[in-house]
């Protein structure tokens, strides 16, 4: 019975406590968007931290979109093979990469690579007392820090995911039609009639910038809210990977529900 | 209090109390800072002067009592007002806190861009002067992880001053100086205020060379002010205490340990 009553408490304290976060969470993005007037003014501040989340990240998404593409390639042609319609080769990669693939593995490569990166950075930043130096200043951090790495991130990611796409079908035609051989002209023209501009290319770039708002908030405020210490550092950049990931994960499942049923 | 004294006080800190979570760090803080002076604040490490600092800036409240800054309730100032009046104040942090992601040109340069419009010429110009009086021109361009810790302080320094405020106030400005430099950087808080008609609060360890420097002296001790006065009255005073910290005898009334169980019993108590 103790234990029971226990486990109880101890599950309401965890669930409160989520709670608190989030409600901390939503107050904090709003003052950033509040905050947002002066680095969209001055838009080299932002210009800047696209370069670093952005242009960083670059190599990891070109490399992961071909190799990704590569594998579809394969995998598509040993199935439609067997239904004999290896034509539509290039019309299954499209729409995997363009609806799926490409929001949904760029997102979470930016997470690890450029969310983990900004909320480490803002975190030392704070253990180092160089937020409070800017207060101080009468600068105020929140516009001169995270509101630009914030915006960089939603800016990034939509264009991220493209080039992830853009990379998973050249992946695929090279191995679908340059290795195995599938009539190149099927290739393209097929891919061309099935991809709905609306249907599928716009619904993948709101993907992605839902999920480049998501990894990107998350991302500045663990790293605002992180304790001052190399402990509290490191905790919150492992604390930002896995929520970006999940909620990536999450966000997926409820926009592919919305976006593509039934159609 | 006389009413001429009030109004030539920049900064006025009165019956000051402060806790961290249920720590008491100060209680009853009472002290006065007049235009013009450099003035030190001195006390056995953690009494609570970074705390007084903070404090001043209006980066914490005090849970009793009030700081004035030119006349007005630095707690009870709104966002607006409390950054305007920072504007025209200058802190170097304890341990530097220099952006790590700017070289220290631009560390310097920091706040010219953020709250004037100067062209970036003028601005060239101010920043190498102002890292010339540091002795670090020639560094201008290295980024704060190549700086040793006493060059990083100087160049925190010359971010601190960078607008000339009215209100310098230098945590331990000369820890990780090396003599020579503790000497040049002393003379120049003493320049700099008396030719911008500043006022300049120094929290220092070092009695030696602030006493050669300022013109006024509070000793804290324990949460309260215990002592107070002009260089001269410190160095002829025969209070256990002022004496204890200005010839650094380890035996006297001033606690050196953090509080804490008595020593025997605790070793005592660990072992059993
Ligand atoms: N953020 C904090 N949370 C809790 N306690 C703190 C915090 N910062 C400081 N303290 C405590 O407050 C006391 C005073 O700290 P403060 O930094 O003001 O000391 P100090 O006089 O500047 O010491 P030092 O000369 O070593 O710099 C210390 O005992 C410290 O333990
Ligand atoms: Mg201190």
């Amino acid at each position: 019975m103790g234990a029971v009553t226990e486990f109880l408490e101890r599950l309401g304290g965890r669930a409160t406590g989520a709670i608190h976060r989030l409600g901390f969470a939503s107050r904090f993005l709003l003052l950033t968007l509040q905050n947002s007037g002066m680095c969209l003014r001055r838009f080299s501040l932002v210009t800047r931290e696209i370069y670093f989340t952005g242009v960083l990240s670059l190599i990891i998404i070109l490399v992961s979109g071909l190799f990704v593409g590569m594998v579809l390639g394969l995998q598509g042609y040993d199935t439609l093979e067997r239904y004999g319609s290896s034509s539509a080769l290039g019309v299954l990669v499209a729409l995997s990469l363009v609806r799926e693939l490409g929001p949904v593995v760029a997102g979470l490569l930016f997470a690890s690579r450029a969310g983990s990166a900004i909320t480490a950075e803002i975190g030392l930043m704070k253990a180092t007392e160089q937020l409070a130096a800017m207060e101080m200043m009468a600068v105020d951090p929140i516009g001169r820090v995270i509101a630009p790495r914030f915006w960089a991130g939603v800016i990034s990611m939509p264009l991220l995911a493209a080039m992830f796409s853009a990379m998973g079908v050249f992946g695929g035609y090279l191995v679908g039609v340059r290795l195995i051989g599938v009539d190149e002209g099927s290739f393209w023209s097929q891919m061309q009639a099935a991809v709905d501009f609306r249907e599928d290319i716009l619904n993948g770039v709101i993907k992605s910038l839902v999920f480049g708002i998501a990894v990107s908030w998350i991302a500045v405020f663990e790293g605002y809210d992180a304790p001052p210490t190399a402990e509290g550092v490191s905790g919150a950049t492992t604390r930002t990977v896995v929520t970006s990931s999940l909620s990536i994960l999450a966000l997926d499942f409820m926009l592919t529900a919305f976006m593509f049923r039934g159609a | 209090m006389p009413t001429i004294a009030a109004t030539d006080n920049l900064v006025e800190v009165e019956n000051v109390n402060f806790a961290y979570d249920s720590r008491q760090i100060l209680k009853g803080v009472n002290l006065n800072i007049r235009r013009g002076q450099v003035v030190a604040i001195m006390g056995l490490s953690g009494c609570g002067k970074t705390t007084l600092l903070r404090l001043i800036g209006g980066a914490l409240r005090p849970t009793q009592g009030e700081v004035r800054v030119g006349g007005k309730a630095v707690s009870r100032l709104n966002h607006d007002e409390l950054f305007a009046l920072r504007r025209r104040m200058g802190m170097l942090f304890q341990f530097g806190a220099l952006f790590t992601d700017m070289s220290c040109y631009d560390n310097v340069a920091f706040q010219m861009r953020e709250h004037t419009d100067l062209p970036e010429a003028l601005i060239d110009d101010l920043v190498l002067m102002k890292l010339q009086a540091v002795g670090l021109r020639g560094a201008h361009d290295l980024m704060p992880s190549e700086l040793s810790g006493g060059m990083a302080r100087r160049v925190a320094l010359a971010r601190t001053t960078a607008l000339d405020p009215m209100l310098i106030m230098y945590d331990e400005p000369f820890a990780g100086l090396d003599p020579v430099s503790m000497g040049v950087i002393g003379q120049l808080i003493r320049r700099l205020n008396d030719s911008l008609g500043a006022t300049s609060i120094i929290v220092t360890h070092d009695v030696a060379e602030a006493l050669e420097l300022v013109d006024y002296v509070y000793f804290m001790s324990d949460g309260v002010i215990v002592t107070h006065g002009i260089p001269d009255e410190l160095r002829a005073s025969d209070k256990p205490f002022v004496h204890q910290f200005v010839h650094g005898e380890t035996d006297g009334p001033m606690p050196f340990h953090y509080p804490a169980e008595d020593y025997a019993r605790d070793l005592d108590a660990r072992q059993a």
